[in-house]
């Protein structure tokens, strides 16, 4: 356990008895809940029936004092396609990094779902409870095919003894052709993902999401060093996802944004600066102010 | 771009992936008829003055060389496929060692120079009886056992701490180093029970019978010879399942890995011990075969070797980790007969060159000629195709 770890831990605990303090105060007879029907909360199952998959409220984050997320909120909901702007260093990698569980808010709540605190999941487990994320960076196993790479990131065990007698079912071959031919990398199967181009590498880092079968897709500038043609692909593809996926896309690419968005979100020095459709925000005084004026 | 799946024409996915080839297996095959049948033969029942005769001193040099090439591939799997760098599994060698030291110590009885039951340092520093780690020493089934279990033990808690404060890299091998090397001063004081600098030596017998016989170091030749095969075989089975995969897949981008839903810790920890109960097997073959085990084998310059012979032979090859074994190895020995003071220039620049010129090691530049002769694939390279294990990682360590 890293000091940041346990300060970040203890901090949490004294909010949680604040909180506990402040419940109590507020109990009545019944217990200060007010009579409702029961609804199980299923163990991995997210909860979406408060209309969000995913919910981020007052997080902060700093690196060496320097604060690159400040006061963050926001929410999405279940299969909505949100686009996310901002300048250079607004802070959209490291929210991502903050949802997937690579980075520690200082302070703040992550919930997945209304039952799921993320803050108290690891990286793998986050995986697992169905959030997917591809890199600013393509990341992908370069020294694996492109076969390789799906088998790797398709939804199942993930256990040591799992892994040394797993072999795909049909099933999981269909679900494997069928996302290689999404990702139009049918011809490449075989290849290695180092010998892909920087455009291919961001389909099939998107292909390894499909195979994770996420509900929650996080995406990281997946169009930068595309072709127009892969362009309009991924757009195309994001616009068949959304509705079954709720998808989460920081692009700069303006046509891009433009090509799918409803709902987009400007952030600026680790928090919203504004919010509403493309054509709203891009009349938004201050947003056009911290686009030009840098 | 279709959008349904139902219209998904049919993609050619590769199929299962064969433990080895057909040409591999034959390998297979001829190297076990070598090892079991031929060696024998050669060395037992033709005559020293043939020119056929295998000699006992090539038998022991091959058999020693053989315990050396368990340890690089034991190397090859934390190395080549996982991308930990361990400077340390010279420890786990010597342990496996000391244990089979041990229960050789026993076998020595009352035969010793002082007559007594107790091994002879023992005597010597006026011991009245066994230490308690000293317990289970008369047992050969104890001894078999432990054999695995403490560097398998060792390398767990070091590697559950190690892996769990995600340490990596260079880091980590000087944490191996560092380790190796205080387990070496701890093995050099003779109150830890270990016989001092002098370890343990003068062996009699195994199992009852004489260990100095012709036929004992042609049995322990073949035992050997076979475990070799067999971890080979094993190796490879792990490399190829999807196991192995993720091990790959951590060494080349472990963060891609944990948000595949993959928890490293438990991946690492795994190969990790299996490669140091390898080694631990391969130094309790080694020290019958020897007869001597000392502290020696846990200097920092024993497991620099290892890395080194995996680093010729080619990494994440399997093969070629053993053959960088054989081949630096078989250099040392003659070379420490010819010029013995060039040695360690030699395995310096040796490891050197390869970094420089041959990053992918011997294996890697036999694929390289055959690939260019046109000829079908590797013996054992299927998995690693034109795979170089980070290159990088060697320009850092
Ligand atoms: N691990 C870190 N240590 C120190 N500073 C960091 C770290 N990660 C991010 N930062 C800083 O936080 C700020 C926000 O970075 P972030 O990568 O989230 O920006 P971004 O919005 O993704 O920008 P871009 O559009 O360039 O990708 C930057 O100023 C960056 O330098
Ligand atoms: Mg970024």
């Amino acid at each position: 356990m890293t000091p940041e770890l346990m300060k970040a831990g203890t901090a949490r605990f004294e909010r949680h008895l604040e909180r506990e303090a402040q419940r109590r105060a507020a109990l009545t007879e019944s217990g200060g809940r007010s009579a409702g029907y029961a609804r199980h909360a299923l163990a991995g199952e997210v909860d979406v029936t408060h209309g969000r998959i995913l919910y981020l409220e007052d997080v902060h984050v700093s690196f060496d004092g320097f604060k690159a997320i400040n006061g963050l909120n926001l929410d999405i909901a279940p299969g909505e396609l949100r686009c996310i702007i901002g300048p250079n260093g607004a802070g959209k990698t490291t929210m991502m990094d903050i949802i997937t569980g690579k980075t520690r808010p200082d302070k703040g709540t992550v919930f997945f779902g209304s039952t799921i605190d993320l803050l108290r999941h690891n990286e793998p487990q986050i995986a697992q409870l169905g959030i997917g994320r591809k890199f600013q960076k393509p990341t992908v196993f370069e020294q694996l095919s492109v076969f390789e790479n799906l088998e790797l990131a398709l939804k199942t065990h993930k256990g040591v003894k799992h892994s040394m007698f797993f072999q795909l079912d049909s099933a999981q071959r269909d679900r494997l052709a069928e996302v290689l031919h999404t990702i139009h990398l049918a011809g490449s199967v075989g290849r290695m993902a180092g010998e892909l181009s920087h455009g291919q590498k961001q389909w099939l880092e998107i292909g390894m999401l499909l195979m994770q079968d996420p509900k929650l897709l996080l995406l990281d500038e997946p169009v930068a060093g595309m072709t127009d043609e892969e362009t309009a692909r991924t757009a195309e593809l994001f616009l068949r996802l959304k509705g079954k996926h709720s998808l989460m896309v920081v692009e700069h690419d303006m046509h891009f944004i433009r090509a799918i968005s409803e709902k987009v979100t400007v952030l600026c020095d680790g928090s919203v600066l504004a919010e509403g459709t493309l054509d709203q925000v891009q009349a938004d005084e201050r947003v056009i102010e911290v686009y030009l004026g840098r | 771009m279709q959008a349904t799946t139902s219209s998904t024409p049919a993609v050619q996915l590769p199929g299962r992936r064969p433990l080895l080839t057909r040409k591999g297996w034959g390998a297979f095959f001829a190297a076990l008829l070598a090892v079991c049948a031929l060696a024998p033969l050669l060395n037992l029942w033709v005559p020293p003055d043939s020119a056929f005769h295998l000699s006992d001193y090539a038998v022991a040099l091959l058999g020693k060389i053989m315990c050396y090439a368990i340890c690089a591939l034991a190397m090859d799997l934390i190395w080549g496929y996982t991308g930990i760098l361990s400077l340390g599994h010279g420890l786990f060698f010597a342990l496996g060692g000391y244990v089979m030291g041990m229960y050789l110590m026993r076998q020595i009885g009352t035969e010793g120079n002082y007559g007594s039951e107790l091994p002879d340092f023992m005597v010597f520093l006026d011991w009245k009886e066994l230490p308690w780690h000293w317990m289970l020493s008369d047992s050969f089934v104890a001894t078999l056992i432990l054999i695995v279990a403490v560097p398998g033990l060792l390398a767990f808690v070091f590697g559950w701490f190690a892996f769990r404060s995600r340490i990596k890299g260079v880091y980590f091998a000087i944490i191996t180093q560092a380790l190796t090397y205080a387990a070496m001063l701890l093995f050099f004081r003779n109150e830890t029970g270990f016989g001092g600098n002098n370890g343990f030596t003068d062996f009699k017998r195994i199992l009852g019978q004489p260990l100095a016989t012709q036929e004992m170091r042609m049995l322990l030749f073949v035992l050997t010879g076979c475990t070799l095969l067999g971890f080979f075989l094993l190796a490879r089975w792990l490399v190829r399942s999807k196991f192995g995969r993720v091990l790959q897949a951590i060494r080349d981008a472990e963060s891609r890995v944990m948000f595949s839903g993959y928890s490293p810790l438990p991946y690492k920890l795994t190969i990790w011990v299996i490669s140091a109960m390898m080694c631990g097997v391969a130094g309790a073959l080694y020290v019958p075969q020897v007869g001597i085990i000392n502290p020696g084998e846990m200097s920092p310059a024993a497991s620099i070797e290892i890395a080194v012979w995996a680093a010729v032979g080619g990494r994440g090859t399997l093969i070629g980790p053993i053959a960088g074994a054989f081949l630096v190895n078989g250099a040392k020995s003659w070379l420490t007969v010819v010029a013995p003071e060039f040695w360690l220039y030699f395995l310096g620049a040796l490891f050197i060159a390869v970094t420089l010129f041959l990053p992918q090691g011997i294996a890697g530049m036999a694929r390289k000629l055959r690939r260019s002769g046109g000829e079908a694939r590797p013996l054992a390279g299927t998995q690693a195709e034109d795979r170089s294990p980070a290159a990088k990682e060697e320009t850092r360590a």
